[in-house]
């Protein structure tokens, strides 16, 4: 079931021991569509984590609520109330192979479910589906989540989550570390649970191509602002406010930029990927 | 986790803060060593002034120290039982086999808890107002004597300055793999004793897991940029004694003459 996310004047402080950041959200309001695909970018710093946590009570606001679907975070919620939230979103956290434990990668897929009340045999049965989701195969199950590499850990890990069933999945910069290739695959594969199962999702990246090819909206964060929410075509219209926050444009959209400042012909779309580059290079007769 | 405070240090501008990281370990050691020759309440007062004196000076608010006591509480308390039921004498209340409740029992574990408290307030006075880096480079200076007896006190020194570098990385990494097993359902602090030890199991193998390959990797790092462990090295840091500094100890002399005067007078 698609669930929407709303923020309703949400700040929140981050608190570590006697230390206290405040305001890493500054009053902030959202209204995420459901079964979309929402890119988060700005610098380090710039509250994306925390937007992100706040969600399913991770951090709480101080100020303001989030409501997911029924469910809403506060800062008066009971821990109860939570469980269910975090039942509902899927939060994969940034390098997320450093929470696999278990010893066998089963095990590990199965804990999320298992704490959400799912007998254990329901839970192999969805840890089985799910380490074919992320492009693995049953003979990973009994094998030790140690001794894989770097991309499958990150794929076990991502499994871990999915067999929760969540309604939306969040992602930190779920890309990171990863060799191209590897994290293509990774990407593309968030993108397809996206399309097929409506499985809202909001994903941290600081890869303006990924941007463009998957994502439907953009949220621009800035000291614990949102300072952009809109579809990622507005987003990459204005060259001179994507670079006033500090950011990049997509390798295609850069080109395009060049082929039209030497040949002085403009092309009909903005372009974000080499594919509708190439079809509107040859629609205006340049290729 | 996030709770912890002792050997947490707080940025900060107070005269503590000021004072040579030897100065302070002499006299947080000196003053545990006297804390043992106090035998009545005047002279707990006179300790507990100084103590609280000492914590206002700091500059950190009282709540934080109180907080750090916490996590501490029950190894405090068990320590208090075993003395309250295990010290004979004076007016007894209870008895059953070895264990008595009396008057001298209650009385010396009330000191000892006292005791305790003011054991970890001054050590985290202590921490809170010095470098990590500072205090390690204090213990390798006040442990150089020991070298006659062949104590390796480099490799102690460089051992407790790396442990003492990673512990913020640990408390950071215990926070953020506490957060993704809470977004996989982990309720900490609920449910029977056996069941909050299970939840700790997710948490404590990926720390393990990656404290070894970090220690590894420095292992390795140190290696190829030629580490040799029995080097004689010369520091970058150079503590400075200043007329503060021999004030403070001043100050100990002062609280330990104050402490006989008491013990005779009473
Ligand atoms: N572990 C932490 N301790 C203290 N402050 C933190 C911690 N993590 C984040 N913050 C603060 O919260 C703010 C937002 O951080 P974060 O949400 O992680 O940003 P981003 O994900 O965009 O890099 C930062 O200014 C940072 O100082
Ligand atoms: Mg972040």
């Amino acid at each position: 079931m698609a669930m929407e996310i709303r923020y309703s004047n949400v700040s929140a402080d981050y608190q570590l021991g006697p230390i206290r950041t405040k305001n890493v959200l500054d009053d902030v309001n959202l209204f995420v569509k459901p079964s979309s695909f929402t890119a988060i970018v700005g610098q380090t710093g710039a509250g994306k984590s925390s937007l992100l946590k706040v969600m399913n009570g991770l951090i709480r606001p101080k100020q303001g609520e989030v409501k997911i679907g029924k469910y809403s975070v506060s800062s008066n919620n009971d821990p109860t109330s939570l469980k269910e939230v975090r039942k509902r979103i899927g939060m994969v956290f940034q390098f997320p192979e450093s929470q696999l434990f278990a010893e066998t990668v089963e095990k590990d897929i199965c804990f999320g479910p298992l704490n959400f009340g799912v007998g254990l045999s329901e839970a192999k049965e969805m840890a089985k589906t799910a380490i074919y989701q992320v492009g693995l195969d049953a003979s990973f199950l009994p094998k030790s989540p140690f001794s894989l590499s770097g991309g499958q850990k990150r794929r076990v890990a991502i499994a871990g989550i999915l067999a929760m069933k969540p309604d939306i999945l969040i992602l930190d910069e779920p890309g990171a570390g990863l060799d191209p290739i590897g994290k293509q695959e990774i990407l593309s594969l968030i993108a397809s649970w996206n399309k097929n199962n409506k499985l809202t999702t909001m994903m941290v990246t600081h890869e303006m191509d990924d941007v463009a090819k998957f994502a439907d909206d953009v949220i621009v964060m800035e000291k614990g602002k949102i300072v952009f929410h809109d579809d990622v075509r507005t987003f990459f219209a204005d060259l001179n406010q994507i670079q006033s926050w500090n950011l990049d444009i997509p390798e295609a959209r850069r080109f395009q930029l060049l082929i039209e400042e030497k040949t002085g012909v403009s092309l009909p779309k903005i372009c974000l990927t080499v594919e509708e580059l190439a079809d509107c290079l040859i629609e205006v007769g340049l290729a | 986790m996030n709770k912890l405070i002792i050997g947490r240090y707080l940025p900060g501008t107070s005269l503590l803060h000021i004072l040579d990281a030897r100065a302070k370990l002499i006299a947080g050691f000196y003053f545990i060593f006297i804390l043992f020759f106090a035998e009545d309440w005047p002279a707990y007062i006179l300790l507990w002034s100084f103590t609280f004196w000492v914590m206002h000076l700091s500059g950190v608010h009282f709540k934080t120290y109180i907080r750090g006591v916490r996590p501490l509480i029950w190894l405090i308390l068990f320590t208090v039982c075993l003395q309250v039921l295990f010290t004979a004498g004076g007016e007894i209340y209870f008895e059953w086999g070895p264990v008595t409740i009396s008057q001298f029992g209650i009385v010396s574990g009330i000191y000892i808890f006292f005791r305790f408290v003011m054991i970890i307030f001054i050590s985290t006075v202590i921490t809170l107002t010095t470098k990590p880096i500072d205090l390690t480079e204090a213990i390798h200076f006040l442990l150089k004597p020991l070298r006659i007896f062949k104590i390796p006190v480099e490799e102690i020194s460089i051992m407790l300055s790396i442990a003492l570098r990673f512990i913020p990385n640990l408390l950071d990494e215990t926070q953020k793999i506490m957060d993704a097993q809470k977004a996989r359902g982990t309720e900490f602090g609920k449910g029977s004793l056996f069941q909050q030890m299970k939840t700790l199991v997710p948490i404590f193998l990926p720390l393990f897991v990656s404290s070894l390959n970090r220690a590894e990797e420095v292992a390795n790092v140190m290696e190829v940029r030629g580490y040799q462990p029995n080097a004689r090295r010369s520091s970058f840091r150079k503590l400075r004694w200043k007329w503060a500094d021999t004030l403070s100890l001043v100050i100990m002399i002062f609280l330990t003459v104050g402490l006989l005067i008491m013990n005779t007078i009473v």
